[in-house]
């Protein structure tokens, strides 16, 4: 999983310019109102979503950046044309809150648990000798097995 | 029909209002006096279904008679909409699906007040509840959503027919699915915060809601794939879902009640998590109603959204008074919630049921600031944003992942405690399984099929698919192995074979193991969204003869015609399939324009596979009259209906009883000779 994590940080900024047209178009939104990716606008006699592909290939053909050809999007059609928020102003509390919100759910999972770890162990009657260790595992294995839970 | 339709609703907001004051006197008095009163209450619940039912019956009877006098009559249907359809005017519009959840919502009633011997105590204390919420969705039908509002104006002749989109035949079954769950939740709910309010001692109230959270989930899980599976094959933009606020409303309450389904297991076995569950019910319950919330509101926009009004103001009042009655009453009896025992270790089956929890919420959070995030911003920085599917990719898809990890792991842990050697003898064969599988589908020539020779570094979404298919083979092979260890035991000591001892182990605990199948229903679902990040799509003007290639298909123009009857204008263009050089078959994909309402609409010709879905869209016309045709091939997708399906068996599996289990006695040992075992037959 920690390697997940370095190769999604290492890939997320990755593109084949090749691909470039479909990346970025599916970072886009069509216009017209009826809220699907500009690329995967296709309802019949759209007035917008041809347009805006025409654009942006022309954009990738002068070989705008990514950022550029977004930009230039959001001055003609306002910051909606965007799928997702940028990671600027506001718009960022959009990727932080997430973050925020595993992070403390994590921390709060980890106190209950040592919280719970940290009751103490109910009482045990006189002259009984609880089993322990291998004896106690080898018990708890033969209860799972016998009763299915 | 307006008439019958009117008393018939002001009849049951009246005795649903008798059945929730009358309840609650019977529950705060004693004596005989109290328990008639609580009977009538009862039999007040009973008569609101009838009630409710017969002004279903009159609204759908004037669907079929044409009264286009009443308003949503009107606006809903028309002379030569098909019959099926007829019955879906119920649904399609605002009023008709407020009218519709409150009769799924008396049905619910009507099945609890009958059932109520099973506890009558707790049974009226949900009963109330239950008649308290059936009073608001009257209240909405009676007052600020009418479905028989007559028109103004002279009678039209004619009416303005069904929403295009939803003249599809799973249009007829999808949103009762999806409104079965909604509603459904309100049972575990009214459960839940009965036994809150009288502090109901053990755990039976969650052993008697278990099977309605099930069925409930199941529901609301077959109205989940049912509309995604309508949105693949009637809004032709090649996928199935688009993160919409509509589709991520239906969404949470799935994620919640599922984390709810897990954790539930906790307090029956372990006597844990009792605050947990209870505000994981109040929250499922409440999510579906903040989801009805965003449908009707219009606070937030959405292409499903085609049923907005002011009522957003009434569910605004709802969830505010749901949310203080249920926080009143957990902060006056929550000492009642304490957990009976302590976590062992962390490296346990209660710990996985936490951290599983935690990122089911963490889903749903994700889902639910994305939703709102428009919102939020347009208040704070006064524009609105687009939150769409890159957002989800980005932060959901990770959670998704690390979810799959815990449906792999924790089938392994046992209760209370799992050593270190346990875990890794048992993780073992399935961890080299899945690592040989992922690495399979890693090095194999990109020739074999799409979904092969995924190089993750290549794309980011090539290293999820690739990490998708390595978790779901570790929790494919894990499941498998839980069997088979379970299977080999009962064969051991019964002799039979491999296949009658799993049936025979799956029987004896269906729960258990019905919920494993549940797991493949899921991991099936995974691999089949693994598939669309190999999605390819290609767009072309088509003459006749004219041909595209796209993957490993040839399609090729053979001709283009339309036709007209009395409901719809129809063009489509007849295209024959090749592949390597052999033709498969002729696909049509068509563009339907209904008379009534002049609404256009794609009808997409899907051939599909167990390998990918070749997936044509007649998009329209070009000035030489031509068709433009956009083709799209999508692999895996069918995995995520096959999934659909397994998931759904999985839960009808686990509804089963279980069958007792024969257990070995020893007899006491004799001095000198041991005495063979007595099999004996417990009820347990």
């Amino acid at each position: 999983m920690a390697m997940m994590c370095v190769v999604v940080f290492t890939l997320s900024g990755a593109g084949d310019p090749a691909s470039r047209f479909t990346e970025v178009g599916h970072q886009l939104m069509c216009v017209c109102g009826c809220g699907q990716i500009l690329l995967e606008c296709n309802h019949v006699g759209c007035p917008s979503s041809d347009g805006m592909r025409n654009e942006l290939m022309a954009a990738i053909g002068r070989g705008d950046s990514d950022s550029l050809v977004e930009q230039t999007f959001v001055q003609k059609y306002g910051p909606t044309v965007l799928a997702a928020p940028t990671t600027a102003g506001f718009d960022r509390a959009a990727w932080i809150m997430p973050f925020v919100a595993m992070v403390l759910g994590f921390g709060i999972v980890v106190l209950v648990v040592r919280a719970w770890k940290n009751r103490p162990e109910p009482a045990i009657a006189d002259g009984l000798h609880p089993s322990a260790g291998a004896e106690l595992e080898q018990f708890r294995e033969q209860a799972r097995k016998e009763t299915d839970l | 029909m307006a008439q019958i339709g009117n008393y018939a609703l002001l009849l049951a907001l009246a005795l649903s209002a008798y059945s929730f004051v009358a309840g609650i006197f019977a529950i705060i008095t004693s004596g005989e006096m109290s328990e008639r009163v609580g009977e009538t209450a009862r039999r007040a619940g009973i008569v609101v279904f009838v009630c409710v039912l017969l002004a279903a019956v009159a609204l759908v009877t004037a669907a079929f008679r044409n009264d286009f006098s009443i308003a949503y009559i009107f606006h809903h249907s028309n002379r030569d909409l098909p019959a099926p359809y007829k019955f879906a005017v119920l649904w399609s519009g605002q009023e008709g699906s407020l009218l519709f959840w409150s009769l799924l919502l008396a049905g619910y009633g009507f099945v609890l007040r009958l059932r109520y011997k099973t506890d009558p105590r707790l049974f009226a204390y949900a009963s109330v509840v239950m008649a308290g919420v059936q009073i608001f969705f009257l209240l909405l039908v009676n007052i600020a959503a009418n479905p028989f509002g007559l028109i103004d104006g002279p009678t039209r002749t004619d009416g303005s027919g069904l929403n295009a989109l939803l003249q599809y035949p799973e249009m007829v079954i999808h949103p009762p699915m999806l409104y079965l769950g909604y509603v459904g939740f309100t049972v575990p709910f009214a459960f839940a915060l009965g036994a809150l309010i009288m502090k109901y001692p053990g755990e039976k109230w969650i052993r008697i809601t278990r099977r309605w959270t099930m069925v409930t989930w199941a529901f609301l899980t077959c109205g989940v794939f049912l509309g995604s599976h309508w949105a693949y094959y009637v809004l032709g933009w090649g996928g199935y879902w688009g993160w919409d606020p509509v589709e991520n409303a239906s969404l949470m309450p799935w994620l919640v009640g599922t984390a709810f389904l897990h954790s539930v297991m906790m307090q029956e076995k372990r006597g844990m998590l009792k605050v947990w569950n209870m505000w994981l019910v109040f929250g499922t319950f409440w999510l579906a109603i903040l989801g009805t919330f965003l449908t009707r509101s219009g606070i937030i926009s959405s292409v499903h959204a085609f049923a907005q009004s002011s009522i957003g103001t009434w569910f605004a009042y709802f969830l505010a008074l749901t949310f203080a009655v249920f926080v009143f009453f957990f902060v006056k009896n929550k000492d009642h919630l304490r957990s009976e025992h302590r976590l062992e270790s962390l490296i346990s089956r209660e710990s996985s049921f936490l951290f599983n929890n935690l990122l089911f919420l963490l889903l749903t959070l994700d889902v639910l600031w994305g939703t709102w995030f428009p919102k939020i911003s347009e208040l704070v920085q006064g524009n609105k944003v687009t939150v769409g599917a890159p957002f989800y990719n980005r932060v959901a898809v990770p959670v998704a992942l690390f979810l799959l990890l815990l449906t792999a792991l924790g089938p392994l842990l046992a209760w209370r405690k799992t050593s270190f050697e346990s875990l890794k003898r048992n993780f073992k064969w399935p961890m080299i399984l899945s690592v040989a599988v992922a690495l399979f589908v890693m090095f194999t020539p990109q020739s074999w099929g799409s979904i092969f020779g995924m190089r993750p570094w290549k794309d980011i979404s090539y290293f999820y698919s690739l990490m998708t298919i390595f978790l779901s083979s570790l929790v494919a092979f894990t499941v498998a192995s839980e069997f088979y260890r379970g299977g080999r035991v009962i064969s051991e000591k019964t002799g039979q074979g491999m296949f009658a001892s799993i049936v025979q182990l799956t029987h004896r605990n269906t729960r258990r193991y019905g919920g494993y199948i549940v797991h493949i229903g899921v991991v099936l679902v995974m691999i089949g969204f693994s598939g669309s990040a190999f999605n390819q799509e290609k767009e072309m003007e088509m003459g006749y003869g004219d041909k595209m290639d796209i993957g490993s298909y040839q399609l090729v123009c053979r001709s283009y015609t339309q036709d007209d009857n009395a409901n719809q204008f129809t063009e489509w263009a007849i295209l024959d399939v090749y592949q390597n050089g052999n033709k498969i078959g002729s696909m049509t994909p068509q563009r339907i324009v209904y008379h009534a309402s002049n609404q256009p609409s794609t009808k997409p010709d899907i051939r599909s596979n167990f390998k990918e879905d070749l997936y044509l869209v007649y998009e329209g016309q070009n000035d030489k009259g031509q068709p433009v045709i956009k083709a799209h091939v999508n692999p895996m997708v069918i995995w995520i209906w096959i999934g659909a399906w397994v998931m759904i068996v999985g839960t009808g599996l686990g509804l089963v009883e279980s069958a007792p289990a024969p257990v070995t006695v020893r007899a006491p040992r004799v001095l000198g000779r041991a005495t063979p075992a007595a099999p004996v037959v417990t009820g347990d």
